[in-house]
Parts: C-alpha cells; structure tokens; sequence
C-alpha cells in the first residue's frame, strides 16, 4: 500500500499531464468531496431551476412558445437526472442527496430563489441565466472528472437552443408595442445584476478556487467566466435598444472588455443564507411534488413485488412439474 | 450500494445512435425492473435523436478491471510487437504488402 503523500504526487501528476479521472482511480478525498458538493449543487438547480419557468408554461403567449418552454424545462429536470447520475459514480446514492434538498441540507444556484414576475422574464432567463449557464458548463466541459466533463458535454449540447428561445422572445418584445418595450426593459433590470453573481463570490472572496484549479476541476475563475459573460452579453443587450442597470458600465479600449460597476455581494449572502424573495416557496414546491408523487413510488413497488412473486410461483410449478 | 431500501436498484445506460455504430456508455438510471429501466433511459439519454437502441444493465452484473491492474494485467499486450505489421520487413519498393 502506498502512502497516502506519494498518491497525492501521483495523481497531482496526471492531472497536470490533463488525463481524465474515473470513478475507481484513487482521488484525494477532499477532491471526492469538493465534487460531490459541485455536482449534487449543479444537479439540485438543474430540478429547482424548472420552478420559475413553469410558473408560465400555461400563460405561454402562443403555442410555439409553450412548446419551446415546455421541451427547455423537461430538458431541465434531464439535466438535473445526468447530474445526479455522474455524482453516484463518486458513492453516493441520489436518494440521499435528494433528501438533502427537500430538507433544506443542500445548496442549489441563487438564481432561482427569484420570481419570474412577466412573460418578459422568461425570455431574459432563458438568454442571461442560460448564457451564464452555458459559459460555467462550457469551461466544466473540460472538469478533470471523467463522469462531469462526460455529462455536461451532453448538456451544452442541449442548452444552446435554451439560450436562443430566449433570445428570440428578448427580440419579438423589444419589436413590440412601448409597453411590451417596458417590460423587457424591466426584466432585463432585475436578472442583470442576479445572473452577475451566478459565477460566485470574486476570486479574492472564493476560498474553495485555488484548489478547485489545481484539481482542474475548474479552469477559469468566477471573475474570468464573469466576465467572458459581460462581454458577450453587453452587445446582445445593446442590439435590443435596451439598457444595462449599471450607471458604471464602460468599454475598455485597452483591454477589449467592458467594465463592470460594484456587485452587492451583500444580497448575494442574503440570498444564499435563505433570505431571497422565493427561497421557502421554491423548496416547498418540490416537497409538495415529492409528496404528490408518493402514490407512484408506492405503485412501483407495489408492481415489482407482484413481478417477484410471480417469477417465484413460475419457478415453483416449473420445478414441481 | 446498488440495491435500494426502495427497490429502485441502479442500471447503467448504452445508447446505439445508429446502426452500425457501437453502443456507448451515456450514464444511468435508477429503476425496480428492466422495463422501467429502458423508459426512464429513454426519457432521460434518447429525448432528441438520433438513437435506435438502447441497452440497460444492472450496475452490479459489470465485472470490470480495476485501476492498478493497469500494470500486471494489460502488461503482456506491450511486450508483442510481433502482433504489429511494422515488425516485419518488406524490401524497398514493394507496394500494397
């Protein structure tokens, strides 16, 4: 048996060497754990993550988009199932870990212990919450973990229709009527500054980064992805005719990015500590489905034990016969 | 592990996207009996296409090799190069050999 120091050289070794990790190759077990907590967070906002948007599946304006929604937020819960799939391979079981969830253990993105107020927010949702989505889940593409990198391949694949819907609904409202305008303009207001914070806290205020990029579980920090999104997403605003709710917002020539003014990092701790507009109503959404969803757990057990019993009675009249 | 208070026992998922492509590993599925084990793959791995077929096997039913079997086991496979058409010689100039 080697020690546990010459195994941590080693495996320090391959991934600098940028080899993937499997689920039965020796880990550090803080690396374990430091994933489990990644992954079954990244899973619960995938399941939580479908409140706000179903909030408006049946006041979609017109077929097209609730077929659109309706397909983005099954997506959603496929996400959150690769998730809690990819997380059992570091053992651990997804009962526990949902368990975790609906009694308030678990942690799952900020983002969606706020409101979808207007049908303009689930356009803006799909277009900043899945655009900061999607630049996260690019980068973790390329996580040190076999299993996560495998799993959100699968899931950018998906998600760039996400982004586009969204998109295309920002569009037709920013077309319309002064009022369909407004309200664009409104959502825009009230997601900016919460999909800023999707990244986490700056990298001088992150203590779990540094490791998190030795490990190359991450390879960008949250103040690199942050604004890799600013970027991309100030001209996407601009295009509209629609404004960013940051008086400090300037273009730096110099270095080609566009300059952000301070985050409340303060909200950004009240929310996480439980205190956002939806936290309490988004968790007893889900243990309401829970309990709703009882009787088919019951009826599945209830099926398999038939199926066992008869198996038993067939082999029985088999051997008897 | 794998066996469940629930019954819901653990099933790995291989997905054929099309014939004549080899079916590859896309994750699992928690499921009491085969049957329910293919719908929730289908739900979960086949929602866009293209797939036409799908494998499910119970986790515990893999026997597979481990990760320090790397050297001892794999090792006869490096010491063979008699198994590589580089080791034999052809003259110059003879072509398609």
């Amino acid at each position: 048996m080697k020690d546990e120091a010459l195994l941590e050289v080693e495996f320090q070794a391959r991934i600098d060497a940028d080899e993937k990790i499997e689920p039965k190759d020796w880990m550090p077990e803080r690396y374990r754990r430091q994933l489990i907590r990644m992954m079954s967070q990244h899973a619960h906002s995938e399941i939580v993550g479908m409140l706000p948007e179903g909030n408006w599946i049946t006041r979609a304006p017109t077929l097209r988009r609730k077929m659109a929604l309706l397909a983005k937020v099954q997506d959603e819960a496929g996400h959150g199932l690769y998730l809690y799939s990819a997380t059992e391979t570091l053992g651990v079981d997804r009962y526990q870990l949902i368990r975790d969830l609906l009694e308030g253990r678990a942690k799952y993105s900020n983002i969606f212990n706020y409101p979808t107020l207007t049908w303009a927010d689930v356009g803006v949702i799909g277009w900043f919450v899945d655009g900061a989505a999607i630049v996260n889940q690019t980068m973790l593409a390329k996580t040190s973990y076999g299993p996560y990198s495998r799993a959100m391949i699968r899931i950018c694949k998906e998600e760039a229709f996400h982004k586009r819907q969204g998109y295309e609904i920002c569009v037709t409202l920013a077309r319309g009527t002064p009022e369909q305008r407004r309200m664009l303009q409104d959502a825009i207001n009230r997601w900016w500054w919460p999909t800023l914070m999707m990244f986490g806290p700056p990298d001088d205020q992150s203590p779990n980064s540094p490791e998190l990029l030795r490990w190359k579980v991450k390879r960008k920090t949250n103040d690199e992805l942050r604004q890799h999104f600013v970027n991309i997403t100030v001209p996407q605003v601009l295009a509209l005719g629609m404004t960013i709710p940051d008086p400090d917002l300037r273009y730096d020539e110099k270095t080609g990015n566009w300059l952000i003014g301070p985050i409340d990092w303060d909200e950004f701790w009240r929310v996480i500590r439980g205190h956002g507009p939806c936290n309490r109503e988004r968790l007893q959404a889900r243990r309401k489905a829970h309990e709703e969803g009882a009787w088919v757990r019951e009826a599945v057990q209830a099926y398999a034990r038939k199926r066992q019993q008869q198996a038993a009675s067939t082999a029985a009249e088999v051997s008897h016969g | 592990m794998a066996e469940m208070e629930n019954g819901m026992r653990l099933w790995e998922v291989f997905v054929q996207p099309r014939t004549g492509k080899p079916h590859e590993h896309v994750g699992s599925v928690r499921a009491t009996h085969a049957e329910m084990a293919l719908q929730h793959a289908r739900d979960v791995y086949a929602r866009r296409g293209p797939v036409v077929s799908i494998w499910v096997v119970p986790t515990e039913a893999i026997y597979a090799t481990k990760p320090g079997d790397e050297g001892p086991f794999f090792d006869p496979a490096d010491n063979k190069p008699y198994r590589h058409p580089l080791f034999y010689k052809v003259p110059h100039g003879v072509k398609n050999i």
